[in-house]
């Protein structure tokens, strides 16, 4: 990727984690998993997927399933930056007069479905990829997947499926920030090696790091990885990335922060020092 | 001819290129749908969650879904990816519950769906239809495929055991007689039982008005509130739990329009049937036409003498 576009990248994508910022106070939002795959989010929405703000109902468009949720003020963020919704709409985040709240929903322009509840949209995603397949189009289904969220059984019967049908129109994205809610995945129920399940289950994988622009490049330029098989990348990214005093930090996985503590964060969004925070950590799982 | 369940769906895919057939490799009523539909039918093999999540998914594209299993496995496996992703995103996703009720006969307690009109009646937008035999669910299919809403309809192949006059209209019951003693709602197998008991009732005497409700939500609020009117003793069968089935569904509209009547529930107490086949589970469980006959009896002569027939004669005992 040539260095303009790249800087082009890593300023939408910091602007994409401004609004995050902006959405972890007034009763918060899962601020973490928000960021980790921020990155991701605007790379696809600007280089890889074909679909725009004009182009919402068109039924040869790609389509973007977030499966993990919770992350969608990542989502929100990169919408109002891409002209799906408008920004002051962020303004509205968990308010009753509009439906920008902690999981996404339709109401939204862009969120193709629901989510919430872990394990389902990865079913859902193919069902839209058997539709494609069945009229001969040209889409792509991403899917996207947190790595605690490989917990839930209905990931790996889908994979069962996906595989069995060949739909290698569909692409699953793990955002391995390497956290469940509150505790590392390897302190719990240990995923790795992500990449041999995923190749067992009859899946083409590729691992990279899901902050670099050129990895990402590299990655989402040869779709699909293999004819006849669903394409997965395993997406390394850190939970909390931009912000070094909540990265990695297991008691930031929801966060409700007070407006001193958000100007601090943005601050250190743009490299100022660290951020000194004094709200109490949730445990909100 | 008539047609079977298989043949009219491959009539509806023919006209309405929106259809898609799937299962959970519950292929028994749609065995020869594969070589007919090709791509358009998709079996998942036994995966109940994703069969749900995928009909969503093609729901959104477009398609209307008619995804099979078995009645239990579809609706406690798979609830929440009903609830969730078809309930909850309102999807046009027909979902067809096989052997519900009695006729999981010998299976045992992990096929009974006995709390699935329960379950699947208490999901906003969900609608549900209980066909009384093969012919009515036919007569049906149409209707329910074009309706927006998702369904979920207890499948049958069961024979008539009278001829259905009234055409199928959702939310519409089919009410025969105009009996003012007795009233029967019921809906599903149990029609055939219930319409037994109808027979054996109106040979002692008695004037039996006979309610098959088809859609169990919508429900044909009308028919219901007259019979409540005009009718000494209304009985309801359904070989469901007695909570969350129709006894609760006629409560909750008693309530509602401030009516009461003597409602007496035929249906399963707090336990599980006991596994045999389906004539014996009948004799078992006290749910044959003549057993139905020999209670409403027993209940219309307390009434007559004042006693209060509100509690139940079933015997608890466990059959695991």
């Amino acid at each position: 990727m040539n260095e303009q576009r790249t800087i082009e990248l890593e300023l939408l994508a910091l602007r994409v984690r401004e609004h995050i910022i902006g959405m972890a106070t007034n009763g918060g939002c899962f601020i973490g998993a928000s960021l980790s795959c921020a990155d991701l989010l605007v790379y696809l929405y600007s280089e890889t997927l074909n679909i725009s703000p004009e182009n919402l109902n068109d039924p040869s468009r790609d389509y973007l399933l977030l499966s993990k949720g919770h992350d969608v003020p990542a989502l929100y963020g990169t919408f109002a930056e891409l002209g799906f919704i408008e920004k002051e709409r962020l303004a509205n985040h968990l308010k009753t007069n509009d439906s920008i709240y902690w999981h996404p929903n339709r109401a939204v322009p862009g969120v193709e479905f629901h989510s919430g509840s872990l394990g389902h949209l990865l079913s859902v995603g193919i069902g839209i990829a058997l539709d494609i397949k069945m009229k001969q189009g040209e889409g792509k289904v991403f899917v996207i997947v947190g790595d605690g969220e490989l917990n839930e059984g209905t990931i790996w019967e889908g994979l069962l499926v996906a595989s069995a049908y060949k739909l290698d129109n569909l692409v699953i994205i793990v955002d391995r920030n390497e956290f469940q809610a509150n505790i590392r995945t390897e302190e719990l129920i240990p995923l790795e090696s992500i990449d041999k399940k995923f190749k067992a289950f009859g899946c083409w994988v590729k691992r990279i790091n899901g902050h670099d622009f050129d990895q990402m490049e590299q990655t989402f330029s040869r779709l699909p990885f293999s004819t006849d098989q669903p394409s997965v990348v395993i997406a390394d990214t850190v939970r909390g990335k931009g912000l070094p005093s909540i990265e990695r930090r297991a008691d930031r996985w929801f966060v409700n922060f007070t407006a001193e503590e958000v100007e601090m964060l943005l601050d250190e969004l743009h490299g100022e020092k660290e951020s000194i925070l004094t709200s109490e950590t949730l445990m909100v799982r | 001819m008539k047609m079977n369940y298989e043949e009219k769906l491959q009539e509806i895919a023919a006209r309405d290129e929106r259809l898609v057939v799937m299962t959970a490799e519950n292929r028994a009523a749609i065995r020869n749908l594969p070589k007919i539909l090709g791509n358009r039918f998709i079996d998942v093999g036994i995966t109940e969650q994703t069969m749900i999540g995928a009909a969503a998914g093609l729901a959104l594209r477009g398609r209307v879904p008619i995804v099979h299993a078995l009645a239990t496995f579809l609706t406690l496996r798979a609830f929440e990816f009903i609830r969730t992703d078809v309930g909850i995103g309102n999807l046009p996703v027909k979902i067809v519950g096989g052997v519900p009720g009695f006729l999981s006969e010998a299976n045992g307690p992990t096929h009974q769906a006995i709390e699935d009109v329960s379950l699947m009646r208490g999901i906003p937008n969900m609608k549900v239809f209980c066909p009384a035999d093969h012919e009515e669910l036919i007569s049906g299919l149409p209707s329910i495929v074009d309706d927006p809403s998702p369904w979920y309809i207890r499948y049958t192949t069961q024979q008539p055991v009278e001829k259905h006059y009234e055409p199928f209209a959702i939310g519409k019951a089919e009410v025969l007689g105009d009996g003012m003693d007795i009233a029967f709602i019921t809906y599903g197998f149990m029609n055939r039982e219930t319409w037994f008991a109808k027979k054996i009732l109106e040979k002692k005497g008695f004037s039996v008005r006979f309610i098959n409700l088809r859609t169990v939500k919508p429900i044909d609020e009308k028919v219901i509130l007259s019979a409540a009117k005009e009718c000494a003793l209304i009985v309801t069968v359904e070989d469901h739990f007695v909570s969350g089935g129709l006894f609760s569904i006629i409560g909750e509209l008693f309530l509602k329009h401030s009516v009461t009547a003597y409602v007496l529930p035929i249906a399963l107490e707090h336990q599980w049937f006991k596994p045999a086949l389906l004539h014996d589970v009948l004799t078992y469980e006290g749910f044959t036409g003549e057993q139905i006959a020999a209670r409403v009896i027993v209940h219309l002569n307390q009434l007559e003498q004042g006693i209060d027939f509100h509690v139940f004669e079933t015997q608890v005992e466990p059959i695991i």
